[in-house]
């Protein structure tokens, strides 16, 4: 849902990364478009899914939201408050209420630095004192995510994975945030621990009201997680609905295709009459998108019309308010498309 | 037909192999016995560390002798392999067995077109002459869905996408027909939708040749698509076997039905917090005494005796079918019927 004042609100974002060549002077050859004009909001204590195939920009977003990267387009505004290009001093009160989870809890954790360290280190770079000290904090926040509260004195290597990601964890909420990003939080884990970590973002995000963006790819767990979904493709937002209209009726070609493709362990015979969409080829270069819709390539409704004219992401009719779609020949909600005109793959490469 | 006729085609009876390290003995595998047939496709599940990928490292011989403890029997269509000489197995490695790992660029070599890779296969094989090993590469190319196979033939693998090069890894797997296939992962590094393409080929490919299918994955989902039997480990030993049906539909051991209920489901409940195992998977330094499952298990305090922590439950197959736990059948339904209810999960 848009409210009238959202917690984040992101228009026009983009982000190209410059492609280099040419001796003896270098010069810009290119651009690989990771980003490309994404609109959208997260309201106060929502949990807003991003999903998508690999290369489709979903961690480059997380790293423009919380500021890891400086934006080429666009305009990212926090509580009203523009700071696409905030300086280093402008965005210091902001750093502490928008934190971030990583997906390697073996790479995101300081393996010299005690858990005590690791997690106090944030209140220590905002000089913050809690009453009663930081230790307490640190004790306190332990206990929130679940470990031993006596083992702040204890290195990484000696947790798990999981136990590990619950670090990470008590560390992005030690400044209170308002915001986080959780970069594909779980794929790292073994799947008994995934629910885990999964049931502790989700008491966290309840209990302290704090807003998530949920990077994944797994459909599923973002399903689980999140009141509102975005599905991207090659860098821009082909649709974005409330999780029982994305899930329930999707209208976007892509969206239908991803679902049908999830393999689930189910050997319920009633419950084979899920469509299965086969897609042909691989995701396109994002250095030399396709014109018009990017995904044309690879959908089996594509006209010229997909070739030229990139749809916009709008709500079509028969869509919810809020539900936004990308696409000139949305599906209908019950047809089950007759026939996949196969398309060559390497056509666009 | 007699019952020598019926053989399986490939049997592993109480395989153990343990690795010495500097912290003492690792047992990665610790008694495991299956079969599987021509034309069948057995899955196995578990999480990482479970003896998974070293079982099918020591089918294809590819673990250093001097660092390993191989004990047991396994019969590939009644040859002895792990007694084999490296001769012997090099002859069998690509031409009657062969295998698909996760990650395909660091599987083949970047110096060497793709075609090179898979005709040298061939020619060491079958003797051919490059020439006709070439146009095999290509073909074998084309069976498996390359555009422009005649050119592709001559690309680096850097010069394919994640997708295609599992299919070329595949082509060359496939090049001398071999008649078992292990595939250690090869979808997980892929994207949903690529994954589907790699699965249905596989799957068209077996159908095809008739060719036995080891598939390895942590994936309940991929499983439940892919194969017919199922075998699921848990810290080196087997902790549950059955047909697919069997397995995904009625477990019989508490971590199966865990893993079953602890994955949300596309048309399950949101609301409800999942069920996930508690703890996490032990150490093969030091794995925990009886069921090595019991520290993680939530009906262990329902045996009496406290049997769990004493005594390793044995594992009865009885056509196919089995599992490795002190639960008795009649208690067990009941719990876990209860259990899957407060899951949620169906």
């Amino acid at each position: 849902m848009s409210t009238t004042n959202p917690l984040l609100d992101v228009s026009g974002l983009t982000k190209h990364f410059p492609i280099k060549g040419g001796f003896p002077i270098k010069r810009t050859v290119g651009a690989v478009q990771a980003v490309d004009g994404l609109d959208f909001q997260v309201a106060e204590g929502e949990s807003l899914g991003l999903v998508g195939e690999s290369g489709c920009g979903k961690s480059t977003t997380g790293r423009l939201i919380t500021r890891l990267m400086e934006p080429t387009g666009g305009t990212i505004s926090y509580r009203g408050q523009n700071i696409t290009h905030a300086s280093r001093r402008q965005l210091a009160p902001i750093r502490s209420e928008i934190q971030m989870i990583f997906q390697d809890p073996y790479a995101s954790l300081n393996p010299r630095q005690t858990v005590g360290k690791i997690i106090a280190g944030p209140m220590e770079i905002n000089d913050i004192n809690p009453a009663g000290g930081r230790e307490a904090r640190v004790r306190e926040l332990l206990e929130i995510v679940g470990l031993n509260p006596e083992h702040f004195n204890r290195f990484p290597h000696e947790f798990s994975g999981g136990q590990r990601q619950r670090i990470g964890v008590a560390r992005a909420l030690a400044l209170n945030p308002k915001l986080i990003v959780a970069d594909e939080p779980v794929s790292a884990l073994d799947v008994s621990i995934q629910a885990q970590v999964v049931n502790l973002l989700q008491e966290v995000q309840k209990e302290l009201g704090i807003a998530f963006v949920f990077i994944a790819h797994d459909l599923a767990i973002v399903r689980h997680f999140s009141q509102r979904v975005a599905v991207m493709y090659l860098g821009k937002i082909v649709e974005i609905a409330d999780r029982d209209d994305l899930y329930g009726n999707p209208r976007h070609p892509y969206t239908r295709a991803l679902l049908s493709a999830v393999p689930e362990a189910t050997v319920d015979e009633n419950a084979t009459a899920r469509e299965r969409i086969r897609l042909t080829g691989d995701v396109p270069s994002p250095i030399n998108p396709p014109s018009g819709c990017r995904f044309r390539t690879r959908c089996w409704k594509a006209t010229e019309k997909c070739a030229t004219e990139a749809p916009p992401l709008v709500q079509i009719s028969g869509n919810k308010p809020g539900h936004l779609t990308a696409c000139h020949y949305p599906e209908t909600a019950d047809v089950i498309p007759a026939q996949r005109l196969s398309q060559d793959p390497e056509s666009a490469a | 037909m007699t019952s020598t006729d019926q053989q399986p085609f490939l049997s592993v009876r109480d395989l153990k192999v343990h690795f010495s390290t500097e912290d003492g003995i690792v047992k990665a595998v610790d008694g495991l016995s299956f079969d599987i047939a021509r034309g069948q496709t057995l899955g196995i599940v578990g999480e990482s560390g479970s003896g998974k990928s070293v079982t099918n490292l020591t089918i294809l011989g590819l673990h250093d002798p001097a660092r390993t403890r191989i004990d047991g029997e396994i019969l590939l269509d009644g040859q002895e392999l792990l007694t084999a000489s490296e001769r012997t197995l090099e002859k069998l490695r690509g031409n009657k067995m062969s295998m698909i790992f996760q990650d395909a660029l660091a599987s083949l070599s970047p110096y060497h077109t793709i075609g090179t890779q898979i005709a040298e296969v061939y020619r060491k094989h079958t003797g051919a002459s490059k020439k006709e090993a070439r146009a095999r590469a290509i073909e074998m190319l084309t069976r498996v869905g390359i555009p422009q196979p005649d050119v592709r033939v001559d690309d680096y693998p850097h010069q394919f996408s994640g997708g295609m090069r599992q299919r070329a890894m595949i082509a060359m797997a496939l090049v001398c027909d071999p008649e078992l296939l292990i595939a250690d992962e090869p979808t997980t590094a892929l994207d949903v939708t690529v994954q589907a393409q790699i699965m249905d080929l596989l799957k068209d490919l077996q159908q095809e040749f008739g060719t036995a299918i080891i598939f390895i994955t942590h994936d309940l989902g991929v499983i439940a698509d892919i194969a017919d039997d199922v075998l699921v480990m848990y810290g080196g030993r087997c902790v549950e076997r059955g047909t697919k049906k069997q397995v995904l539909g009625n477990p019989q051991h508490p971590y199966t039905l865990g893993l079953l209920n602890s994955m949300p489901a596309l048309d399950g409940p949101v609301d409800v917090p999942l069920s996930p195992i508690p703890g996490s998977p032990p150490s093969l330094l030091n794995p925990p005494t009886g069921c090595r499952f019991h520290p993680r298990c939530a009906f262990a305090e329902k045996v009496a005796g406290g049997k769990c922590s004493s005594a390793q439950p044995v594992l009865e197959v009885i056509d196919g079918r089995g599992s490795a736990c002190h639960l008795e059948t009649s208690q067990r339904d009941a719990l876990f019927a209860d259990y899957a209810a407060t899951a949620g999960h169906n």
